[in-house]
């Protein structure tokens, strides 16, 4: 891995931590909703990242959240999050950030919004699903069918999610982009 | 579930971080087996008078694990109403005491041990490129940069505010990010410069 790459990763992860412990703000659609959101920053790591450098930098986040650094959302930190009911969920994470990335790259559509919509509601949130469901199903004994009711209840968050990341890859391939390196 | 380590030192920090990842590693192994309610909730009270053998600052932190009753009191219902109060009781038990002892060795082993701890199980991912150096010097990285992005994030969003804008706004994420690469690649720049060479 090249230095920069590397740095870049780092920085990312620590972006992921912040993100779960203050920024609080508006999405254009949900008026007034406020979102604190790291998986706003597993999405934005594969779309900004890419596929292979997104996971690492979500693998990363979990590794220094696993050595015990309080940096989920709500402070949250340490091997307890990986023996929890959700546990699922953030292995999920890194599956999620690697799809989203690569759906960047192969989605043919000309617009970034689009792009970044698609890639985030698959990556981000159906794949994340994918690993989180069973996981929660199996940890806590619940049937899979119950188990899927239960994590339907954070769909219409994760939804707007998805829909605030396609705004902010536009804003940020639009304007950005030449200067801090391509969508890879 | 919570990270920070106590500040005071205890009994349990005296025994290796490796040591004590096995014994959660292996308790996960044997509560998953075990379907007795009372055999769970008996070692739920254990758990807990571990905690309180372990002193006042440990006790305050229990309080922190309301976090986790929203997604306890779901499981419970729901086993509750599909198989009936035992199961509800056995899933629930298992589940507090499986995070209330994670966290425990959390609570009793500072990061840096416990990173320590972990690199003979990531020793395999040296064939994918990734060497224990870079790890820590990416760890150090993460760990350093969580409170300048956020005072970043702050500031910007002061200055958002300053100019008539609302509490805060997605617009603000994309410069946020842009800037953040931009900090990275002029460290990338000086690490370079100092001499780091990453294979």
């Amino acid at each position: 891995m090249q230095t920069r790459d590397l740095v870049r990763v780092s920085l990312f992860a620590a972006l992921i931590g912040a993100l779960g412990l203050a920024p609080r703000f508006d999405l254009p659609i949900a008026a007034g909703v406020p979102v604190t959101a790291q998986t706003l920053g597993v999405m934005l790591a594969g779309v900004i990242l890419g596929a292979r450098l997104g996971a690492t930098s979500v693998a990363l986040f979990l590794f220094v959240v696993a050595c015990g650094a309080p940096l989920l959302s709500g402070g949250r930190g340490g091997l307890g999050v990986f023996a929890g009911p959700t546990a699922g969920y953030l292995i999920g994470w890194i599956a999620g950030a690697w799809v989203v990335g690569a759906m960047m790259r192969v989605l043919p559509f000309k617009s970034d919004f689009t792009s970044a919509l698609i890639a985030s509601a698959v990556g981000g949130i159906f794949i994340i699903y994918l690993f989180g469901t069973p996981w929660l199903a199996w940890s806590s004994g619940l049937s899979l069918k119950n188990a899927a009711i239960a994590s339907a209840t954070f769909l219409p968050g994760d939804a707007l999610k998805a829909i605030a990341t396609a705004f902010i890859a536009q804003t940020y391939f639009q304007t950005f982009s030449p200067a801090a390196g391509a969508r890879a | 579930m919570i990270g920070a380590p106590l500040s005071q030192r205890t009994w349990l920090h005296k025994l290796p971080a490796g040591f004590k990842l096995l014994f959660i590693a292996a308790a996960t192994v044997v509560f998953f087996w075990v379907e007795d309610p009372l055999v769970l909730l008996a070692s739920l009270v254990l758990v807990l008078l571990v905690y309180f053998a372990l002193g006042r600052e440990a006790v305050l932190r229990l309080k922190l694990f309301r976090l986790m009753l929203p997604i306890l009191a779901i499981v419970g219902a729901f086993q509750f109403l599909a198989s009936g109060p035992a199961e509800a009781l056995a899933s629930v038990s298992r589940l507090a005491l499986m995070v209330l002892l994670a966290d425990l060795v959390s609570m009793t082993t500072p990061m840096i041990a416990m990173m320590d701890a972990f690199l003979p199980v990531l020793r395999p991912l040296r064939y994918t490129g990734l060497d224990p150096s870079q790890l820590a010097l990416a760890f150090a990285l993460v760990i350093r940069f969580v409170p300048v992005l956020l005072d970043d994030w702050l500031r910007r969003r002061e200055a958002w505010r300053a100019r008539g804008g609302s509490r805060g706004s997605w617009r603000l994420v994309a410069p946020w990010i842009a800037g953040l690469l931009r900090i990275a690649d002029h460290i990338a720049e000086a690490l370079d410069a100092r001499g780091l060479r990453l294979k």
